[in-house]
């Protein structure tokens, strides 16, 4: 077990971030891998499967993803307003995208739930009306580059936390939120508070673009 | 460049719900490619979303579903190469068709021009060239308008403005915003309304104008 505590520890949210050694992608693989042991790993960890699909194109770690998120985004977009049928199709084109896109899956900045909410958002939109979608410039790391090890490992811990942070609002809160997700809230009637601790995420994030620009110039 | 006038929460949870007009979303879109503070925040809400996906009850999918998905996975994309920036970030380049000089500009009267964009109804978004230090007739918005600045700056009633802000203005705002001396001022502007102009002359024009 020795060879684990050599792992990079994980930073802080605030201060100076560490120097990490740059790291091809399967390093990055098989660090995540290692994290999922020293925390006990009995959870899947989808971060080192969304990896395993991006990087190695492994059918497999999709087939795990796939028995878990696609039901859950079929779920998702039938409480957004589609018929069954609709939602099965949709899903399938969901998940079909993950693997196909995988280059744009950002371990740093998006967990892989994170990631697959996009996706399914966007094929709502494109589903619901002919409008264009407007999307920023993507901030992506280059062939070479990879984010940090640390921040690969938190994003989807972070989800999990937001998760039991939802489960635990007031009933009334939770619903609303659900709702503005489910894409039943205009602007004008969303609350600007969501009572959900969102400030590390934040943060986080704002590091890993910020480093991310730091390699880009 | 230091922005100071940001999009609001609300704003940016629609955007990442995926229920903002497509003209808002246009201007959501082109500040968050000019400003890390809102990107950051934008994915800070779809991280959310992500819990929700995440604690969504499931729906079984039919049978022999993975198998068919699987059947049609084919290569994956490639990372497109990073695009040359031009004078407008790149969803407001795809919505002109081109960068600055492909702008189809309609005089307004007094040297200030516009440009509409194409986008669903609902909601409009244009462009807006003001020359430096001339004024934008006063007016008042039945909703609400988003005013993001791409060159120089203006003022109004409220504040400064200057490259990267964006300005919300919503019903109760009569403002006259004045580009400043110095340079020409250019916005890109979204209304879920038409305006509503106090003086007599521009609002009998607008309907022609389709401001």
């Amino acid at each position: 077990m020795g060879m684990l505590l050599d792992a990079t520890p994980l930073r802080p949210i605030y201060g100076p971030a560490p120097v990490a050694p740059v790291i091809t992608g399967s390093n990055a693989f098989d660090w995540v891998k290692r994290q999922a042991l020293v925390s006990g790993g009995t959870e899947t960890d989808w971060a080192s499967l969304m990896l395993a699909v991006r990087d190695k194109q492994d059918r497999n770690a999709f087939a795990q993803l796939f028995r878990h998120f696609a039901p859950r985004v079929k779920a998702f977009l039938m409480k957004a307003g589609s018929d069954a049928a609709t939602a099965e199709e949709c899903a399938q084109d969901v998940m079909a995208t993950l693997w196909q896109k995988s280059h744009l899956y950002d371990p740093a900045r998006a967990s892989v739930a994170t990631w697959v909410f996009t996706i399914a958002r966007n094929r709502r939109i494109d589903m619901a009306r002919k409008a264009r979608r407007p999307e920023p410039e993507a901030v992506l790391w280059g062939p070479d580059e990879e984010p940090d090890q640390a921040d690969v490992y938190q994003a989807d811990q972070e989800t999990k936390r937001l998760s039991a942070a939802l489960a635990d609002l007031p009933e009334k809160q939770r619903a609303l939120i659900k709702r503005a997700f489910y894409g039943d809230l205009s602007h004008s009637e969303i609350a600007a508070e969501t009572g959900l601790p969102l400030g590390t995420i934040k943060s986080r994030i704002r590091l890993a673009l910020d480093r991310l620009r730091q390699k880009m110039t | 460049m230091t922005i100071r006038h940001h999009l609001s929460n609300p704003l940016l949870m629609a955007y990442a719900a995926g229920n903002l007009s497509e003209a808002f979303g246009l201007v959501v879109a082109t500040h968050i490619s000019l400003c890390d503070e809102c990107r950051a925040r934008l994915e800070t809400f779809e991280a959310v979303g992500g819990a929700v996906v995440d604690s969504a009850d499931t729906v079984a999918m039919a049978d022999g579903s993975l198998e068919s998905v699987l059947a049609r996975l084919g290569p994956q994309d490639a990372a497109p190469a990073p695009r040359k920036r031009g004078f407008f970030p790149a969803p407001l380049a795809d919505y002109v068709g081109g960068d600055l000089a492909a702008v189809h500009w309609r005089p307004l009267g007094m040297g200030v021009r516009q440009a509409i964009l194409p986008t669903a109804r609902g909601a409009s978004a244009r462009l807006l060239y003001i020359p430096a230090g001339q004024a934008v007739p006063d007016h008042g918005h039945r909703g609400t308008e988003l005013t993001l600045v791409l060159q120089g700056a203006f003022r109004d009633e409220s504040d400064r403005f200057g490259v990267g802000d964006v300005e919300i203005a919503t019903e109760d705002l009569e403002h006259t915003p004045v580009a400043e001396a110095g340079m020409d001022c250019i916005c890109l502007a979204a209304t879920d309304a038409p305006l509503r102009f106090r003086a007599m002359l521009p609002r009998l024009l607008q309907p022609i104008f389709r401001i």
